[in-house]
């Protein structure tokens, strides 16, 4: 009992970053109909801005102290991470903007590929793993469960409650907001959304801001989490989190949420679980999205293929 | 009067095949004005090329007397042109309501709430279903919610893109009713139609566009009344 508790734990853990990354896969799909294959290229990058930032930008007695270092890193992650969106917008996908559907996905690989080259080549050290400090509470929280204990580390219990709260404010944002009701509208029909005055471009560079916003609190809570990032985690973590998109229902914000948690769970408790181990765990998260698709090809909460009239 | 718009000369051409060739025609302040012509004939494009939709190939477009054909379509609405598309082309997903705010996207003040107020006193059925999603509607009331979404931008010329498209007779002499009632409330109209009789019945002025140029124009009344418009548009020999 709480081994399994233990592991669901840690699958609601995973499943909180892939939330957080999917949610800026599924927007982006939602407003240009374009998979990003970049986008996990912006959290990499975000994780290592979150470093640099400790290490080189802020004062040694604030190093410490994380309640000032930790907003620290989320400051350099984010204006890192939402200037990177917002160029790869401009000068990567919006010459390309009516080009046919293939080009831009091209580009997104190679915009992928490039970042994750520079980064390997720049960055002092990072042709090999990198170290990211703490920089939250120490003590890890012990709860008591029937046949043993469970142990999270306050950063778990942080990354999924940022995860579920970040999903929950952004869904009322695009719910209720003005620029909410903008992206909903060019992602329905962008020729009507600029008869009703919306600027399609500035509404989608924002769109792109925000999933690199989203990708840089992902970043940072990874790093404080699991205290070390190489260059390839942008391409796992990216696969994972457009999985969860597309299980979810591209578009939708609540599918990508939870898209992304049945995915933690599904991988961690698969590869604990079922036959095979941990060495198994992505291949059952694939053949659930296999079935997922088979039987619901817009995914758990996307709309079906819309007809125009 | 003073030409609200002019349109000199327009050629807009898809790749190699021209969709309307050398238009021209004025729309006065305070105006209804129809563009009739059989289907194909270049009005709808002629709209979505005034909206900014479309980039014309030549020729010019004037609003209030200054030059919009090379704006974008949002700056345009800016202007002060609304256009209510072919197909009314709501935003299906979303709510009454949140159509109404998309037509007031880009007004900052604060008659937005009275506006809507208004457009639910004229159809009633959207004010009672304003939580309800806008593709659930019937064809006429899908019409109506078009109309409201279009003049909450508080226009100075609405243009209707075949306003009675899929409409029985009753809720397009009532779709009329409307345009007319806007009218007398100040907006200048444009009218895309084939209902060629209804629209010229309303209009003070109309142009025949045929195979993509402007054929014949003058009052409404006059049209309606002319041998060659009757025979083509109207169905008699």
């Amino acid at each position: 009992m709480a081994t399994l508790l233990q592991q669901l734990a840690s699958g609601l853990v995973l499943g909180a970053l892939i939330a957080l990354i999917a949610l800026g896969y599924t927007m982006v799909y939602g407003i240009i109909q374009l998979i990003n294959f970049a986008h996990g290229e912006v959290f990499m990058v975000s994780i290592f801005a979150a470093a640099a930032t400790y290490k080189w930008f802020i004062p040694e007695s604030w190093e410490n102290t994380w309640q000032i270092a930790l907003p620290c890193m989320l400051v350099g992650a984010v204006l890192v991470a939402v200037v990177l969106a917002v160029l790869m917008e401009r000068f990567a996908y919006r010459p390309l903007r009516n080009a046919p559907r293939l080009a831009p996905l091209i580009t997104a690989l190679g915009v992928s590929q490039m970042l994750k080259e520079i980064v390997r080549l720049n960055y002092p050290d990072a042709k090999s793993a990198i170290n990211v400090p703490r920089a939250f509470i120490d003590e890890p929280i012990i709860i008591t469960v029937p046949g043993g204990t469970v142990v999270l580390q306050a950063t778990s219990v942080l990354l999924i409650a940022v995860s579920i709260v970040g999903a929950v404010i952004l869904q009322l944002y695009v719910s209720r907001s003005r620029m909410g009701r903008a992206m909903r509208a060019t992602a329905q029909d962008p020729d009507t959304a600029k008869l009703m005055g919306v600027n399609p471009n500035r509404t989608i560079v924002f769109t792109f801001a925000l999933g690199g916003l989203l990708a840089a609190v992902a970043g940072v809570l990874y790093g404080i989490h699991l205290n070390t990032v190489d260059t390839e985690v942008g391409f796992l973590y990216g696969i994972f989190a457009f999985t969860a998109a597309v299980l979810g229902g591209v578009g939708s914000i609540k599918g990508a949420v939870i898209g992304g948690f049945i995915i933690g769970v599904v991988k961690t408790l698969g590869g604990q679980l079922l036959p095979g181990g941990t060495g198994y765990d992505v291949v059952w998260v694939f053949i659930l999205l296999i079935l997922v698709l088979v039987f619901r090809p817009q995914g758990l909460f996307g709309e079906p293929e819309r007809v125009r009239a | 009067m003073t030409a609200l718009l002019e349109v000199q000369n327009l050629t807009v051409a898809y790749g190699a095949i021209e969709a309307v060739r050398d238009v021209s025609f004025t729309v006065d302040e305070g105006q209804i004005v129809s563009l009739i012509g059989s289907n194909g004939a270049g009005k709808t494009t002629t709209l979505r090329t005034i909206s900014g939709l479309l980039r014309p190939k030549s020729g010019k477009i004037l609003f209030a007397g200054e030059s919009i054909d090379s704006l974008e379509a949002h700056v345009i609405l800016q202007r002060g042109i609304a256009h209510c598309p072919e197909g009314r082309r709501l935003f299906g997903r979303m709510t009454v309501e949140e159509n109404l705010q998309l037509g007031a996207y880009v007004r900052r003040d604060t008659g937005v709430e009275a506006d809507m107020n208004r457009v639910y006193e004229l159809f009633p059925v959207l004010g009672e279903r304003r939580h309800n999603k806008a593709g659930l509607f019937s064809g006429g009331e899908q019409q109506m919610l078009a109309i409201g979404r279009a003049m909450m931008s508080r226009p100075r010329l609405l243009m209707l893109d075949e306003p009675s498209m899929g409409l029985s007779p009753i809720m397009t002499q009532r779709i009329f009713d409307t345009i007319r009632e806007l009218q007398s409330q100040g907006t200048t109209i444009l009218l895309v139609e084939q209902n060629a009789l209804a629209a010229l019945a309303l209009s003070d002025h109309g142009y025949v566009i045929d195979l993509g140029r402007t054929s014949l124009d003058g009052p409404g009344h006059e049209l309606l009344a002319d041998e060659r418009v009757r025979a083509a548009y109207l169905g008699e020999n």
